[in-house]
């Protein structure tokens, strides 16, 4: 047992000049230094952890249906009269709490922007890898693709994708199958971004002499693209992806508030929205407003993180 | 050429004050009138609105009351042969003589298997006979005392003009294909159809030639469909639209307190039900394979006791709405008083599954409209997390009813496992009831055209045929009477839930007849 001991403690030093070297660094700085950027962090990082954490802390399940009761549904706020106190931020017209069920739809609606971010970036960083590196035809097949995409909106080819789905699985889909189109249909209307950026710095990149260096070797060219250039080029990516996060969550915001998204015993933001306006002229303005805040406070979180990263990583503003 | 200059003038004149005094009365409705061939779909909305373009043999006033439409009068010759006398001088619309032969042509449609309407003229087998351009004879295999009683939405269409235009058969309601007839009207009616755009906006024009009094004041009638409820409510109250239905229950209060429009409510005779296939060996949509759990008499029972139709009256419909036992408004049947729903009871439901082998309840797959009836979707979704209290799984389907009907009915091979629907009979009487939802019909649809579940009990059907012969009232209350007990009380065949309210908004300009069936005949309203 003893023999082992000394292993942590000499790993200790190295780490912790590694966390002095993260704090010294530019970002750090330009991170810890702006007060927007902190409350955004923080609460980006609230709202994510609660979404994630929501079965452990929602204090009810609201995609669990035998718990759902009808006698409790249209329950204003627990501070209005006619309040009840299980229910903090009201009830909506099934009888669901609001609170639990903004936590358990952000949870979808955050899972589905990170997966769909995911899927986008590794698609348009791998085919704008390929376009710049390849040159030629295939340059020209991937990055005409990517110009005809670019002329519809993203929300448009995220309606495609879900229609094509509805027509090849039916209407009857299941909620695995949903979360999974949903996820396709967001990231494939996203790539382009990205592959466009990878392919303008690895155009850059392919002539410098270390590219030419592995390639006088006769390393694999694959191995060049994912070794070499991809690390020099992934800086832009990640700004990328953080504003797309936010966008991602959007869409799927409005999918599901134009009916096209989850199935509605499963609500996510959007579809709680859209149960709501219908009651807002009712006066019954909590099922609509609290996701609605909820939503916006998340988006607008992580687009100013987004921002700050892009001042932070691009060269020219420090 | 001072006439022609005087007649230029006067055309002016005419141009100038036309607009001024044209009155277009514009109107909302939650669902698309999608094909405007009266044989597609028997339903209420889309024969309101063929209404004001076509005619039937018979009329129904404001009240409900069967009087003269295209015939003028007509007699029963001899218990199986009618007489109907044709009204004189009256054009379809292209211009053509509204004759026997439409008639008889219009008949033989109505039973064509792409039909929507083939109990219309009942028993099966009844023949229409010309017996000179102004008379057709009805000729029936039994008798039948209420024969006319749903004529007032069997439309008469032009038999040259639907055979110049290749509509002898009816657009089935699923059909891709749109027909000559499924996008064009000619009917003999107080409005032409000028312009259709199916799902967006139709408009209609007086009939100048029309063989009635007009009792409307419109140059123009413009209707689209609105299908999110707040947006009906806010065209209405900002005077986008003069009447828009319908008014979701949580606006009633806001209309009503708006300076310019106000809800008009009162009672419907629809009743919203739930029903069962219980005819497949086993169900197309549901975890159960190789049998049919809804065979089961005590499954059925068990759906309805778990349901809490007081809740959903309470909480979804706001109280506008009155929980019914029989699938006929009270208001139809004098002796609904004697039937009440069961109190919901979910402990009994589970034991009754249990009882039939599912201790774990198992999961089925639930077909809903979303923009036919007051609140069904949030109806569907309440019953869904009802059952879930049971262990019952529903897969909520709600789509938009052109989907939605193509799917469940005939046209569709009622392909569902367990839906929910609403039904008007459309004479007002028990037997149109029993006819299309009790009596089993085949794979076509005959029998039973609406029995989408093919509820089938033979002592049911026998007593179908002697309600349709019998001539006594109180006698045939009573076979009514025991066809309901059985439908319902023994073989719990389906859940009725309630008959909704109207609730119907209007500009405090317009003078709106408001018929309990819910026909939207707009050539009775007024707009000052």
């Amino acid at each position: 047992m003893s023999a082992q001991a000394p292993v942590p403690l000499a790993d200790e030093p190295q780490r912790r000049s590694r966390l002095a070297a993260v704090l010294d660094s530019d970002i750090a700085y330009s991170f810890l230094h702006s007060k927007v950027t902190i409350a955004a962090a923080i609460v980006a990082l609230v709202i994510i952890a609660a979404a994630m954490l929501a079965p452990l802390i929602a204090p009810h399940d609201p995609y669990d249906l035998r718990t759902l009761s009808l006698l409790d549904s249209h329950n204003p706020p627990a501070w209005l009269t006619g309040g009840d106190a299980r229910y903090l931020l009201g009830t909506d017209d099934q009888g669901r709490d609001v609170f639990s069920t903004i936590l358990y739809g952000s949870r979808q609606s955050i899972l589905i922007g990170l997966m769909a971010t995911l899927f986008a970036g590794c698609l348009g960083i791998a085919l704008g890898l390929i376009a710049g590196y390849a040159g030629g035809s295939l340059d020209a097949l991937i990055m005409r693709a990517a110009d005809i995409q670019s002329t519809f909106p993203a929300i448009l080819i995220a309606m495609l994708i879900d229609g094509t789905s509805r027509a090849l699985f039916g209407e009857q889909r299941n909620d695995q199958t949903v979360f999974w189109v949903m996820v396709l249909a967001i990231g494939l209307s996203f790539w382009v971004q990205y592959a466009r950026t990878v392919r303008g710095s690895t155009l850059v990149e392919k002539n410098k002499d270390y590219v030419l260096a592995a390639r006088l070797i006769g390393i694999h060219p694959g191995l060049i693209l994912f070794r070499h250039v991809l690390p020099n080029v992934v800086g832009p990516v990640l700004v990328i992806a953080t504003i797309n996060l936010a966008l991602a969550i959007i869409t799927e915001a409005t999918l599901s508030f134009l009916g096209l998204g989850l199935p509605s015993t499963e609500p996510s933001l959007g579809t709680l929205i859209q149960i709501g306006q219908k009651y807002l002229f009712a006066g019954e303005w909590w099922i609509a407003i609290f996701p609605g805040i909820t939503l916006a406070a998340l988006v607008l979180a992580v687009n100013l993180l987004g921002d700050w990263l892009r001042d932070a990583l691009n060269p020219r503003l420090r | 050429m001072k006439l022609r200059a005087f007649a230029l003038a006067l055309a002016l004149a005419v141009a100038t004050t036309l607009p001024a005094s044209a009155v277009t009365f514009r109107f909302a409705f939650q669902g698309d009138l999608k094909s405007l061939d009266p044989y597609s779909l028997n339903e209420t909305f889309t024969h309101g609105m063929l209404g004001n373009v076509y005619e039937g043999l018979t009329k129904r006033d404001k009240d409900l009351k069967i009087i003269p439409g295209l015939a003028t009068s007509w007699e029963q010759v001899e218990p199986t042969r009618w007489r109907f006398h044709l009204r004189k001088g009256v054009k379809f619309q292209n211009g053509e003589d509204f004759t026997a032969d439409d008639v008889v042509f219009s008949a033989e449609r109505s039973f064509k298997p792409a039909s929507d309407i083939k109990t219309r003229i009942q028993p099966a087998g009844t023949k229409a006979m010309k017996v000179d351009d102004y008379t057709v004879d009805f000729v029936l295999p039994s008798p039948n005392p209420i024969l006319p009683y749903e004529w007032d939405t069997w439309y008469i269409l032009s038999k040259k003009w639907a055979e110049a235009n290749g509509s002898v058969e009816p657009q089935p309601q699923a059909g891709q294909q749109q027909s000559y007839a499924a996008l064009h009207a000619n009917g003999t009616g107080p409005f032409i159809i000028t312009e259709h755009q199916a799902g967006v906006k139709t408009v209609f024009k007086p009939n100048p030639n029309w063989w009635g009094k007009p009792e409307h004041n419109f140059d123009e009638v413009i209707f689209t469909t609105i299908s999110n409820d707040a947006t009906r409510v806010a065209a209405l109250l900002s005077g986008d639209v003069d009447y828009a239905d319908p008014i979701p229950l949580q606006d009633v209060e806001r209309v009503n307190a708006s300076a310019n429009a106000h809800v008009l409510q009162g009672p419907e005779l629809r009743t919203i039900f739930l029903g069962f296939d219980q005819y497949r060996d086993e169900l197309k949509y549901s975890n159960v394979k190789g049998k049919n759990p809804f065979k089961d008499v005590r499954v059925r029972k068990a759906f309805y006791l778990a349901i809490d139709e007081n809740a959903i009256v309470d909480k979804v419909m706001r109280k506008a709405a009155v929980a019914s036992a029989l699938m006929i408004s009270p208001l139809l049947f004098p002796l609904a008083k004697d039937f009440t729903r069961p109190a919901t009871d979910p402990a009994e439901a589970k034991k009754l599954l249990t009882e039939a082998g599912y201790p774990n309840g198992f999961e089925v797959t639930m077909d809903c409209p979303n923009d036919r009836y007051v609140n069904d979707e949030a109806i569907c979704q309440a019953v869904t997390a009802m059952l879930a209290r049971v262990g019952i799984k529903i897969n909520l389907l709600a789509q938009p009813k052109a989907k939605y009907f193509a799917k469940i009915l005939v046209s569709g091979g009622y392909d569902t496992s367990f839906y929910l629907l609403g039904w008007t009979p459309g004479s007002f009487d028990s037997w149109n009831i029993l006819a299309n939802m009790y009596r089993c019909r085949d794979e076509k649809g005959a029998g039973g055209n609406n029995n989408v579940g093919n509820y089938c009990n033979p002592k049911v059907e026998e007593l179908t045929k002697e309600v349709l012969v019998e001539a006594d009232t109180a006698k045939r209350d009573k076979m009514i009477e025991e066809a309901y007990k059985i439908g319902q009380e023994q073989d719990w065949g389906y859940i009725p839930l309630h008959q909704q309210a109207l609730a119907w908004g209007a500009s405090k300009k317009m003078k709106i007849v408001q018929r309990a069936d819910n026909q939207i005949l707009f050539y009775w309203f007024r707009k000052e």
